[in-house]
Formats: structure tokens, C-alpha cells, sequence
């Protein structure tokens, strides 16, 4: 029996052979047999200041490295702070798996201290999760959470570990392959969708491709390149998407929806053609569902089945791995195009119209203060398309979507699906532990920063050097932006007061961070010059600006797209042609 | 909105209930009756979920549901190509006058009686929904007393789809 080991032995050591090199997580209970071999395993543990933390940092690792994140919490309040990110990674289709500790078998269902139904509570928000009491099953358990959260549609999963299974002797058997008879992901479309659909383009006389994160899931970009340069369609990328197509590319109009540029939003409006890849026809691209591009057919690339005719009905369903189906559909295309290749010119005519007449933009404030898009602006172009970018959820966010540009997958991390404010300075954590000689800033709001700015502890204490902005408008911006247009101005609060309260540069300097204020324009440059140049700790920089500030243009919550909005009660002019 | 029986496999692993559950629950799936018991594989056990969704929602169950881990398969089973069941237990009052009335209703219906007492019987009956309605219309003027449904059970007729013969005297 001599090698016998603990279930808490063969958890490291299947996390090890699974490949784990970081993992994000706080001990406790329930858990602390596991962290007795963490102790001695190559795997970097980094000890996170909020389980919520971690959960995103290992949600920010994987966007920014395609591996799947680890975090580790301990049973009850552990494991219940982990739910947010969970749901947050599970809604943007991140591969991440979640251990969890819980208490001894016996135990479960009694109402012990700190016990939590955590398979319960998370059923609904994971891709799929476990509960182990035997510590046979840890090793098959966490190779098949492995498996499920980064293959097919990429997931959230759960692996929650009764204490007595971590204790007790077991032997280590590493499954040599996976067996879950009920998850065969497809990977190939059939060949018959893929001749329809190369159909359909070949007949379209203004296609757009609508791209979503799922392209960047595939690690398809250099497909989707070739795709959209051998179609000679129009490309928009979702707030997920972004960084999938380069936004120096002429074809590229930019994100569509509620926020979207105008010539993404009614291309989409007009087209006749939707090349829908990897994205999911969510509310915040379609408005009025009943209303979005009304007069276009729709082929759909998908991994997941279920998205299929979920929110609108397909003429063409491709499902399968993205890069596959790319690389299937061009060679179908290129023999399509033989005899007629395709002419969009007086497409292009009318989406270079919308583009030229309704650039991106932004007012300067009236009262001398800094413009928040400004700042945003001037951030992007100083440190260039090799950084990553991490928002967090509100106005800041639509803007960095807006005004940096992003020319390369996964240099464009943000919480899109379930909007979770608080996401960006634990998720740059993570991306910055995955990229190390990468330059990570996160673009926070003052609201979301409040949120879990304590891990700007864990990045100075583990040599995690972030960079912060914090556009600080002292009001939950974005929700300030609807009180402003649908509720009268009556502002009920959203008044942050954060303008010293707190001290955002001297709180940086507590946390071992270097703390910088940026108060007028002329200063903007100069400060995120100064941020560049600290390489050793993690910076802060809190930037003042107007709080009037909007996001525009605007499609407002179920209305239909046709009815954009490019600033206040400004609609765009069509000529009744276009109508 | 229409009904529509739904055969399921799956894993015979704890919380795959609690999963279906759940996710029905989450996405506004109307489920008209469940019924869970073991196959001929002790790994593998068969629901039968009886749905009412609109036409094309239904493709969005079958496919939610497949998408679950411990879903082994899920077929959708035509009324006219499957065997289906409820069992019926009921418990109707009589009296000296009226027994003999219920009895012979029980046997026009190929019922059975489990248990006679002085003032009832208890009644079972195997059918399909409509034999299972039909027969309570007959007795509910004679006083139902108490009633226990099961969900539908449901099989596809043949060995395999498309090679059934129907034997069905109901």
C-alpha cells in the first residue's frame, strides 16, 4: 500500500498532469487538506485578497492565453463568492474550472459549518460541475473538467470536493483518456451546409459578416481574414469580438449594437446576407429582435447546437469549430466565385456612406474638463495595439470597445455577457500572470473599482505590475447615461462622490502600488507616459474626467436598431433611398 | 402551444434530475409530466418528459437539453409511431346502489380494482391520456375521492424507428 496517496495528493497531481501551471485561490476549511500539497507542487499558487478575484483572474488568463484558468476556494462563503465569476465566465464562453472544497460526506446536507450546496448553487451558471466524495473518482473527475470546460464551447466548470474524499488514502489512476459518452462536441460542418451556405454568399448582393467571440474562441482570426478578404464583405466584430478582425482593416466597420457604430448597426439593418460566426444574435447586437435585419437571410457558425435558431430563425446552420468551418467554406467559395465573382460595389457605395457620414466621435466638455473618451483615446494610441486591454462594465467599457483599436485576438478582455462590474482589475491580474511580457492595462470606471480593487494587493505582494486607469466621472456612469435620458435627470444614486472620496492615488500607494492623478488634458499624455514607464509594481492612475460624458451612438434597450440614435436626439438622416 | 413527449437517456449519476430541473426552470420550458426510472442498462435511466411549447421552441428543448452533459440521447416520440402509458390509481365512492355501476365501468374500461371498502373502491388503469380522461368523466359523478397520476411513460413501437407493427388492442 506503500503508494497510497491522499485525495488531496492526487488532486495535485492531476491538476499537474492536466497541465495547470497558476492557479488563483484563498484556503479555508474544507479545502486545507489540498493546500498542504499545493505547498510543494510546481504549480504557482497565487493568493488572491476575495475568492470573486480569483474566480476572474483565472476568467482574465484564459482570455488572454486560450488555456483554461484555475481558481481554488474553500466550501460556504468560499465557494459562494465564486458564483459571480463563474456565471460571468460561463455567459462569455471561458474555459475555467473552479476547485472547491466541501465538507467531510458525512457532513453534506446537515447544515455544517460553513456547507453550501455549491453543485446546487451552480448548476444553473456552469457548463457542467461535480461532487466528489470518493477520492477514486478525483483523478477521472477533474481530467473530465479539463475536457468539458475547454473544448466545444468553451465553459465554466465546477469540481467540488467533499474534505474526507481530500484526506482519505487512494491510489492515482490518470484516465489515459475521456469518456463522457454524452458530450461529443461536432467539429466538422456537413459538407451539404457548407455548399449551402458558400451558396448563399455566392448570391448576396450586400452580405455582412457578423462576427463574434467565438472566432477568437477558435483561434480562427487568420481564417476569418482570408474569409473576409476573399467574400469582399463588410466585417463588424462584437463587443466580444473585438480584436478578432484587425480595426485598420478597410472591410472593418466596427461593433454593431446598442453602442455600435452606425455603419456596423445598418449594415446589419440592410443587408441581405448575415455570415453569422461564432456569435450569438444577443439582445445587445439585434435591439428589437423582431426588427434587426429584417430583409436578411442568415447562415450561422456555431460549435454549440443549441444556439441554432435560439433568438432567429437561420436559413443555413454550420455547426461546428470555426476554423474548421472557415477553412471548409473558402475552397467551396473560391469554386462559387470562379464563374462569377462577387460585386459589391454599390454595397460598399452605401456602407462607406454611413461610415464617412457617421464616424465615431465625441464632444469636448464645455466646462474645461477632461474628456473621458479623450483619455480613453489617447491611452490606446500611446500604448498600441501589442497591449491588453481589460475593462470593466459601464460607459468606460463602451468606449475603450469605441476608441482604442484593436488589431489582434485576445488584447480585448471584457465581461460582455453578464456585465459584471468589478471584472477588470482581478481579470488583468490573470491576463498579466498569462502574458507576463505583455503590457496589461485595465480601463476601469470609479464605481467598478470600488468593487475589487484589492487585488491591486495581490499584484504588488506577487510582482503582477498592472496598469489602471481609472476614468473617473465620481458617478456610475452609465447608469447616471439612462437616468440623464429616461428617468428626467433625476439622479438616484449614482453620485459616487469619488472624486477624493477615496483617495484613489493615495489607496493605490497603500496597496504597494505607485498612485498617479491626471486633472487636465494637457497632462494626459504625459501621465500615461509616466505609467509606461514603471515596470516593478502595478500603477494606478486616476484620471478626472467631465461626468456629463455619454455613449454615443445609442440604440436604446427594445427599440429597433433602425432607430439609432448618434447623440442626444440626433438621429441619423436617411435618404429614403437607403429606407 | 402543443404538447410534445420527449424520450430521454441519461446517466444514472446524482443531480441529473436537478439538472433537467434546472434547466427547464430557467429557460420557461412548460413541463406537463416527468417520469425517471431505470432502463435495461442500470447505468443508464429513461426519462419521458411530456412538454407544451410552441412549434419551433421545441427544437431549442431538445437541443438545451442534449447540450447537458449527463443527456445521452433525446428523441422526440410521434404519438402515432410509440406506446404510451399513464397509470391511473383512484379511489371512488360507492354505495350499495352504485357499485355495481363503477364495476362494470371498470371492466368496459379493461380497469382493475386493488381495493373495495365499504363506502369506495380504488381503481388502477393503465392507458394512454385520453383513455385515462375518458374514464374519469365516467366515474366523477359517482364522487372521486382522492386520485394519484403517474407521468407518461412512453416507447417506441419496433425494434428500431420506422420497422413498427402496432399489436395495440387499447
Amino acid at each position: 500500500m506503500s503508494d497510497q496517496i491522499t485525495g488531496a495528493q492526487s488532486l495535485v497531481k492531476s491538476l499537474e498532469h492536466s497541465g495547470v501551471d497558476v492557479m488563483f485561490g484563498i484556503p479555508g476549511g474544507a479545502i486545507l487538506p489540498a493546500y498542504d500539497p499545493i505547498f510543494d507542487s510546481s504549480i504557482r499558487h497565487i493568493l488572491v485578497r476575495h475568492e470573486q478575484g480569483a474566480g476572474h483572474a483565472a476568467t482574465g488568463y484564459a482570455q488572454a492565453t486560450g488555456r483554461v484558468g484555475v481558481c481554488i476556494a474553500t466550501s460556504g462563503p468560499g465557494a459562494t463568492n465564486l458564483v459571480t465569476p463563474l456565471a460571468d465566465a460561463q455567459m462569455d464562453s471561458v474555459p475555467v474550472v473552479a476547485i472547491t472544497g466541501q465538507v467531510a460526506a458525512a457532513a453534506i446536507g446537515t447544515d455544517a459549518f460553513q456547507e453550501a450546496d455549491i453543485r446546487g448553487i451552480t448548476m444553473p451558471v456552469t457548463k457542467h460541475n461535480f461532487l466528489i466524495t470518493d477520492p477514486r473518482d478525483i483523478p477521472r473527475a477533474i481530467a473530465e473538467a479539463f475536457h468539458i470546460a475547454g473544448t466545444g464551447r468553451p465553459g465554466a466548470v465546477l469540481v467540488d470536493i467533499a474534505k474526507d474524499a481530500l484526506t482519505k488514502m487512494t491510489d492515482f489512476n490518470w484516465p489515459t483518456k475521456v469518456s463522457l459518452p454524452g458530450y461529443n462536441p461536432i467539429l466538422d460542418p456537413t459538407p451539404e451546409s457548407v455548399r449551402d451556405a458558400a451558396a448563399l454568399i455566392a448570391e448576396s448582393k450586400s452580405p455582412v459578416l457578423y462576427v463574434g467571440g467565438g472566432i477568437i474562441k477558435a483561434n480562427a482570426a487568420a481564417e476569418l481574414l482570408k474569409l473576409a478578404e476573399l467574400t469582399g464583405a463588410p466585417v463588424v466584430t462584437t463587443l466580444m469580438a473585438r480584436g478578432a478582425f484587425p480595426d485598420s482593416h478597410s472591410q472593418h466597420l466596427g461593433m454593431p449594437g446598442m453602442h455600435g457604430t452606425v455603419a456596423a448597426v445598418t449594415a446589419l439593418q440592410k443587408a441581405d446576407l448575415l455570415i453569422t460566426l461564432g456569435a450569438r444574435f444577443d439582445d445587445r447586437v439585434t435591439g428589437k429582435l423582431s426588427s434587426f435585419a429584417p430583409s436578411a437571410k442568415v447562415i450561422h457558425a456555431d460549435i454549440d447546437p443549441a444556439e441554432i435558431g435560439k433568438n432567429r430563425i437561420v436559413d443555413v446552420a454550420l455547426i461546428g469549430d470555426l476554423k474548421a468551418t472557415i477553412n471548409a467554406l473558402i475552397p467551396a467559395l473560391k469554386e462559387k466565385f470562379k464563374n462569377s465573382p462577387p460585386d459589391l460595389t454599390s454595397w460598399w457605395l452605401q456602407c462607406n456612406n454611413w461610415r464617412t457620414t457617421y464616424p465615431l466621435g465625441f464632444d469636448e466638455p464645455d466646462d474645461g474638463s477632461v474628456s473621458p473618451q479623450y483619455v480613453i483615446q489617447r491611452l490606446g494610441q500611446i500604448v498600441g495595439p501589442n497591449a491588453i486591454y481589460v475593462a470593466g462594465v459601464g460607459q468606460h467599457q463602451m468606449w475603450a470597445s469605441q476608441f482604442v483599436k484593436y488589431e489582434k485576438p485576445r488584447t480585448w478582455l471584457n465581461s460582455g455577457g453578464l456585465g459584471t462590474m468589478g471584472y477588470a482589475v482581478p481579470a488583468a491580474m490573470g491576463a498579466k500572470v498569462g502574458a507576463p511580457d505583455t503590457v496589461v492595462w485595465a480601463i476601469d470606471g470609479d464605481g467598478c473599482f470600488q468593487m475589487t480593487n484589492q487585488e491591486l494587493v495581490t499584484c504588488a505582494l506577487n510582482n503582477i505590475p498592472i496598469k489602471v486607469a481609472i476614468i473617473n466621472n465620481e458617478s456610475l456612469g452609465m447608469v447616471r447615461q439612462w437616468q440623464t435620458l429616461f428617468y428626467n435627470e433625476r439622479y438616484s444614486n449614482t453620485d459616487l462622490h469619488s472624486k477624493r472620496i477615496p483617495d484613489f492615488a493615495k489607496l493605490a500607494e497603500a496597496m504597494g502600488c505607485v498612485g498617479l492623478r491626471c486633472e487636465s488634458k494637457e497632462d494626459v499624455d504625459r501621465v500615461i507616459n509616466e505609467a509606461m514607464a514603471i515596470n516593478d509594481r502595478p500603477v494606478v492612475v486616476d484620471f478626472s474626467v467631465h461626468r456629463d460624458a455619454m455613449v454615443w451612438p445609442m440604440v436604446a434597450a427594445g427599440t429597433s436598431n433602425d432607430d439609432i440614435v448618434v447623440a442626444k436626439s440626433m438621429a441619423p438622416i436617411w435618404d429614403s433611398q437607403e429606407l | 402551444m402543443s404538447t410534445h413527449t420527449l424520450s430521454v437517456l441519461v446517466e444514472n449519476s446524482p443531480g441529473v434530475l436537478a439538472r433537467i430541473a434546472s434547466l427547464f426552470s430557467r429557460r420557461g420550458y412548460n413541463i406537463d409530466s416527468l417520469a425517471v426510472g431505470p432502463t435495461e442498462d442500470p447505468n443508464v435511466s429513461r426519462m419521458t418528459i411530456v412538454v407544451n411549447v410552441e412549434g419551433h421552441a421545441l427544437s431549442q428543448v431538445i437541443q438545451q437539453t442534449d447540450k447537458l452533459i449527463n443527456v445521452l440521447s433525446i428523441i422526440e416520440l410521434d404519438p402515432i409511431a410509440s406506446v404510451q402509458r399513464e397509470l391511473l390509481l383512484v379511489k371512488v365512492a360507492t354505495t350499495s346502489e352504485t357499485r355495481s355501476q363503477v364495476l362494470e365501468t371498470v371492466q368496459l374500461f379493461r380497469a382493475k380494482v386493488v381495493d373495495v371498502a365499504q363506502d369506495a373502491v380504488t381503481i388502477e388503469a393503465t392507458g394512454n391520456s385520453e383513455k385515462i380522461q375518458a374514464l374519469l368523466r365516467v366515474l366523477e359523478p359517482y364522487g372521486i375521492k382522492e386520485l394519484v397520476q403517474s407521468g407518461l411513460v412512453a416507447m417506441e413501437r419496433g425494434l428500431k424507428p420506422g420497422k413498427s407493427h402496432h399489436p395495440d388492442h387499447d
